[in-house]
């Protein structure tokens, strides 16, 4: 296998989003059959890395290093690929290769550049999964929110632009949150990088050990701004439901780089190896604040008045399980969460492109609102509710096919969501509730339990009446013409989750083993810190 | 030295936490440039304050306690451009808000007359 695989899907992306800039906006063929290419190399690259590190199970390094310019890792800049960075490519590149098609068809007309800034965005992602050392993770998560902020603005619309604005001033907050974190963990320490932060840390004397968990902990708050902790985020659901659906497909990957940061440093930096003053750092915070946002995600899930706040507040119910999970520590909880991070991803960006699907196609402006739903009100309340059940009519209950294949993904949504089985939804979420309670639990890991239980009820409750209301409660609503590539889109990620259910334990094996290398870090701060290295 | 630069950061830092908090869109895009310019010289002064010291080595076999350490360096002049580029960006954001709304206020909406 060539050495340069680890770096390409940063290159790739890269290139292709420069040669689209020098195309021009004028040949559009041209600049989407790029994209279009560029998303399948990237599926297939990350296959390629996902296979390499199920192959490096056996004795010897099991993370792939890359070096650029060939430094030695403590000078110089490292790309790390172990197994779970393996996956969240892989992820990357399948919820990008789904929301493009959709994005082809009515979005991409809205405004300028939409492919470039696509490609940059995916740069970015892969980046931040792949880097090794702090501030390059910084470079690349201003990189993808570059392209956020442009992708978020898309189609403009006073909505959207609003929306945008706090989008754009919260996390330029956040990043300069981040800075601070970044640069107090250096002057304590005097590296960047990961790996070599992770052998330091339990050597840190103990007057400077109180700078480091204060460094620590600001760049936690940068990360979970991203991840939408409560208190930390109100931004996200006004912004998801403002954007583009297929944006906001790609975004509810985005909560979930913050999600991957704090689990990669949590374990490496203040795992069980950083001595008793550091081991377990923030994990009760990330516990804790899991748990609210569950119940923030909850009550604003239970009140959204439309579809867009309906699977933005989803964003946000599920980045507070995977929080929770996240902070647990065990290794056992981690590899279920690992599937659920998995499994809520592809179905809230169903969801996105769903609900997207389900939005009336107006002029432009009128498209800037996503689907109302009516007020719930209680049934015989008032004269409407008996006009509309007195008026039945069995020949209007026809329906038409695109209709029923709509009705059919929202409720296949639905299932995932909720974790209800048939689908993976469930087999994701038993994997990672079953072994919480194992052993001696954590003081918070009953709340946790319990309330992903109801998390998951509620939003059985919450997409009922969002299904009831538009495909049943309205027979003359008119839907918006499909087209083939949106569909498709849908169908790519639903048929990816029923895949899963039925692959079963093989997913489930590589998630345990990559839970078990999490939990390990020795081996990945060896790979990354031996002289020779063992690269590709 | 020290205390001047700890005190010249607090309160760059204050003053734009303050603006950032502030209702007009103009008032925010100041608190965040004051406050990119706390955390940018934050960074410049973890490595130590030194004065007229080198942050490159000039012989191949220097004595490098003599040096500044070139690293805060670089990781600044990195967070400046990147930004000086997302503020620009957030000046366009903020001027087609200002142009679609009629108003310069965070939320589009004013609540005062």
């Amino acid at each position: 296998m060539s050495q340069h695989l680890l770096v390409a899907p940063i290159v790739l992306p890269l290139a292709v989003a420069a040669l689209q800039l020098l195309a021009g906006e004028r040949r559009q063929r041209l600049v989407a059959g790029l994209s279009l290419a560029s998303c399948l190399a990237l599926v297939a690259l990350a296959t390629m890395l996902l296979l390499d590190a199920a192959g490096r199970a056996g004795g010897g390094a099991t993370t792939a290093v890359y070096r650029l310019g060939d430094w030695p890792a403590r000078f110089g800049i490292v790309l790390v690929g172990d197994r779970l960075s393996a996956l969240m490519l892989l992820l990357t590149a399948v919820v990008a290769l789904a929301a493009l098609p959709a994005a082809l068809g009515r979005w991409q007309q809205r405004g300028h550049y939409f492919q470039p800034l696509f490609q940059f965005l995916l740069m970015g992602l892969n980046g931040a999964f792949l880097t090794g050392d702090l501030f390059n993770l910084f470079v690349f998560f201003e990189v993808l929110l570059a392209a956020s902020y442009g992708l978020a603005l898309h189609g403009s619309g006073a909505r959207r632009v609003s929306a945008g604005l706090h989008y754009v001033a919260v996390n330029l907050t956040a990043s300069m949150l981040f800075l601070l974190g970044v640069s107090l963990v250096f002057g304590v320490t005097g590296t960047l990088n990961m790996a070599a932060l992770a052998e330091l840390i339990p050597a840190v004397p103990e007057n400077t050990r109180a700078l480091l968990h204060a460094g620590a902990a600001i760049l936690g708050i940068a990360f979970l701004v991203k991840t939408a902790m409560w208190p930390l985020g109100f931004w996200l659901p006004r912004t998801y439901a403002a954007s583009a659906p297929a944006v906001a497909a790609m975004f509810a990957l985005m909560t979930k780089v913050g999600i991957y940061v704090l689990l990669r440093l949590g374990l490496l930096l203040f795992g069980d190896g950083a001595g008793p003053a550091s081991s377990g750092f923030g994990s009760d915070w990330m516990l804790w604040g899991g748990i609210a946002t569950i119940v923030a995600g909850v009550i604003g899930m239970l009140g959204a008045r439309d579809l867009g706040k309906l699977a933005g507040y989803n964003v946000v119910i599920s980045s507070g399980t995977l929080l929770g999970a996240v902070g647990l520590q065990q290794p056992a909880v981690t590899a279920g969460a690992l599937a659920y991070l998995v499994v809520s991803t592809l179905g809230i960006a169903t969801f996105f492109l769903v609900a997207g699907l389900l939005t009336p196609d107006g002029g432009d402006d009128e498209a800037d609102d996503a689907l109302a739903l009516e007020p719930y009100e209680p049934a015989g309340s008032d004269a409407r509710g008996h006009e509309l059940y007195a008026d039945e009519d069995e020949s209007r209950t026809v329906i038409p096919a695109p209709v029923a294949m709509l009705a059919v993904s929202f409720l296949a949504c639905a299932l995932l969501l909720a974790g209800l089985p048939p689908l993976s939804g469930f087999l994701a979420k038993f994997a990672m509730l079953a072994p919480m309670l194992d052993g001696a639990p954590r003081a918070g890991a009953h709340a946790l339990f319990a309330l992903v239980i109801v998390a998951g009820f509620c939003t059985v409750v919450a997409m009922c009446r969002a299904g009831i209301q538009i495909f049943w409660a309205d027979p003359d609503r008119s839907f918006p013409q499909a087209r083939v590539t949106e569909v498709g889109a849908i169908v790519l990620l639903l048929g990816l989750c029923l895949l899963l259910t039925v692959a079963g334990q093989a997913p489930l094996g590589y998630l345990e083993a990559a839970a078990r290398q999490l939990h390990d870090p020795g081996n990945y701060v060896h790979g990354v810190l031996s002289p020779e290295g063992a690269g590709p | 030295m020290e205390l001047v630069l700890a005190i010249a950061i607090g309160i760059l830092a204050a003053s734009g936490t303050w603006l950032l908090l502030r209702p007009r869109t103009f008032q925010v895009i100041i608190g965040l440039t004051l406050v990119s310019y706390a955390v940018n010289l934050f960074i410049f002064s973890i490595g130590g304050l030194r004065t007229g010291a080198d942050p490159v080595l000039r012989e191949a076999a220097g004595d490098i306690s003599k040096y500044a350490d070139p690293l805060p360096q670089a990781l600044v002049l990195t967070a400046i451009v990147i930004g000086f580029a997302t503020t620009a960006l957030f000046l366009v954001v903020l001027l087609t808000s200002r142009g679609l709304n009629g108003n310069d206020h965070v939320d589009g909406a004013d609540g005062t007359p």
